[in-house]
């Protein structure tokens, strides 16, 4: 049989794709269900088609108000935990020092522990300390643990560079601070890059450690569980959609500034 | 935090004059780098769990105020209560995690060795879904397993369903709040933490491995099992990881997909603190679910040699 033939040879393709459709499939469940008309408090069947809450994303109670708490909160963790992760990866990379080990480990840690047990045992620093919950908390929380992705991220970039471009920085008489600037910074800055993007995807979308440490504050995600309770608008679908399409299209950009670059380059 | 405080102790006298010399100051450069971001760890990372092991053995209640009684039978109490939602958590990971496995690689491998110049655009549509807040995808999720839904259709025809009914996976005709919709919704959630590593890994072979054995009359399938599985061993061990402890502490797929028979401890130490307020329990529960990941993890990494990793 030709055709089991052509299964047969093709079955890692099939598979894949089949995985593939599985990892979208939700996405596409959320993009159809923002044209929906639902009869009730939940938006979990079709109804009919309705263009209501693309017209108004924000016309339910605090949807906006937690969306724009959410991308504060995304925007400050990911300055703070790129700052400090970007430095603590150059350390690490860069130099050689006593503690070294345990310092690698305490990086890892976080990121070798259920999100839980983070939760759970910060929120028991904050209400030992007597600490009002809120922003703040939660801010502290999440640079906390965007920090260790970063330092991965960053670290996988800087260890692969070549220490000669900043030696032949050096020795065409460029001081330390210039040869940072103009040699060292433009090479890891992919790293950085990279590592920003996923502190501010983790931070935007995490859950579990917002819940226990926000106090009454309620980020996106939060609004979006309360509503898996109380109703689900379908509004919160039109957010999916268009935090989807914003992604996709950041990535093709940035693909278009690299291929571009490449060409520009090789002219 | 600020920044302001001093360093760890530099590997020379601090209280020398020397202090200035170029080579003392180079010295205190990686002190200087590493300072804030460690501090921030140690302060809202150590520091939090030292504090939770203390209320781990306190008693008391919230109105009269928590006191340190070292009382561990708290640990004993806890496990009797909750060892079914423990058992579970670890079970429904671990099927999570083998799953991801079996329907990551075939991903993965697509992507490093067969996607060619779509390479990057299946890339993104692996890391895009991850913009929709999980939460969400999570509730659509609620909608593909509804029941009398073309999901639970297509598996009620094939007599799916009247198998894993039995099993126990699923009750008849139902799907949503089974086990099954939250070992379902946890593969999904944590399968591109499975596909990266492995792609990563399986990047970095090379493809001249896979011609030097077919020179050697090995089939593909050989050639696999021999050369391209072991070389992917650290992608392999750096995804089932990145896969299992999350899901061993989640609690939103159990919550939204489950019933109350679904429960994982995730929920329980989520309710214990936010709803019962029994913090000790609760700082207990943490504890234990901590210990057996950590001790998991490391017996697991040390049983496939990939100690490097960490």
């Amino acid at each position: 049989m030709p055709a089991l033939r052509w299964i047969r040879r093709n079955l890692v393709v099939i598979a894949g794709l089949l995985t593939l459709a599985y990892m979208i499939l939700p996405n596409i469940v959320v993009m159809v269900f923002s044209f929906n008309k639902p009869n009730g408090r939940f938006n979990y069947s079709w109804q009919r088609f309705s263009l209501d809450a693309w017209k108004d994303p924000c016309g339910v109670a605090d949807l906006c108000g937690s969306l724009s708490l959410s991308l504060q909160i995304a925007f400050w963790a990911t300055l703070g935990a790129t700052a400090l992760g970007t430095m603590v990866a150059f350390a690490l990379v860069r130099y050689r020092f006593r503690a070294r080990g345990a310092i690698s480990s305490l990086i890892f840690l976080p990121m070798a522990m259920p999100e839980v047990v983070m939760a759970a045992s910060l929120l028991t620093l904050f209400l030992n300390m007597g600490a009002q919950l809120g922003f703040w908390t939660v801010l502290i929380a999440h640079i906390m643990f965007c920090l260790s992705f970063v330092v991965t991220a960053v670290k996988a970039r800087v260890m692969s560079m070549d220490p000669r471009l900043e030696e032949a920085a050096r020795d065409l008489y460029a001081g330390p601070v210039q040869t940072f600037v103009r040699v060292t910074l433009p090479i890891a800055a992919p790293g950085i890059a990279a590592g920003a993007l996923l502190a501010f995807a983790l931070s935007f979308d995490d859950f579990i450690i917002t819940n226990f440490n926000a106090g009454s504050s309620v980020t996106f995600p939060m609004f979006v569980w309360g509503s898996a309770q109380r109703g689900t608008p379908v509004q919160i679908n039109v957010i999916g959609t268009a935090m989807f399409i914003i992604a996709v299209l950041m990535v093709l950009v940035g693909q278009l500034i690299a291929n571009r670059r490449k060409s520009n380059a090789r002219s | 935090m600020s920044v302001t405080e001093a360093p760890p102790a530099p590997p020379s006298h601090p209280e020398e004059p020397k202090l200035r010399k170029p080579s003392t100051r180079k010295r205190l450069i990686p002190y200087w780098l590493l300072l804030p971001g460690i501090l921030w760890l140690v302060v809202f990372f150590a520091l939090p769990l030292v504090y939770q092991a203390s209320t781990s053995v306190q008693t008391g209640s919230l109105e009269e105020g928590f006191e340190v009684t070292w009382h561990f039978q708290t640990y004993v109490d806890a496990l009797r209560d909750y060892y079914p939602q423990f058992i579970r958590s670890l079970l429904y990971a671990g099927t999570a995690t083998i799953l991801c496995l079996l329907l990551g690689y075939p991903l993965a491998y697509l992507i490093a060795f067969k996607a060619g110049r779509w390479r990057n655009l299946v890339l993104v549509l692996v890391i895009a879904p991850f913009f929709t807040s999980f939460l969400i995808r999570t509730l659509a999720w609620k909608t593909i397993l509804a029941d009398g839904g073309a999901v639970v259709d297509v598996l009620n025809t094939l007599h799916v369903l009247d198998v894993t009914s039995w099993l126990g996976w699923t009750e008849s005709n139902r799907v949503l709040a089974t086990p099954m919709a939250v070992v379902c919704g946890l593969t999904y959630n944590f399968l591109p933490f499975m596909i990266l590593p492995l792609y990563t890994s399986l990047e970095r072979i090379d493809g001249r491995l896979h011609e030097a054995a077919g020179d050697l009359y090995a089939t593909p399938a050989t050639t696999f099992r021999k050369v391209t599985f072991p070389l992917s061993m650290p992608g392999v061990v750096a995804g089932t990881l990145l896969t299992f402890i999350p899901a061993s502490g989640d609690y939103v797929n159990a919550e939204l997909l489950g019933s109350t028979d679904t429960k994982m401890v995730g929920s329980v130490i989520q309710s214990q603190f936010l709803r019962v307020l029994d913090y000790p329990t609760a700082a207990a529960l943490s504890f234990i679910l901590m210990a057996v990941v950590l001790l998991m993890v490391t017996f697991y990494i040390r049983r496939s040699g990939t100690e490097d990793l960490v």
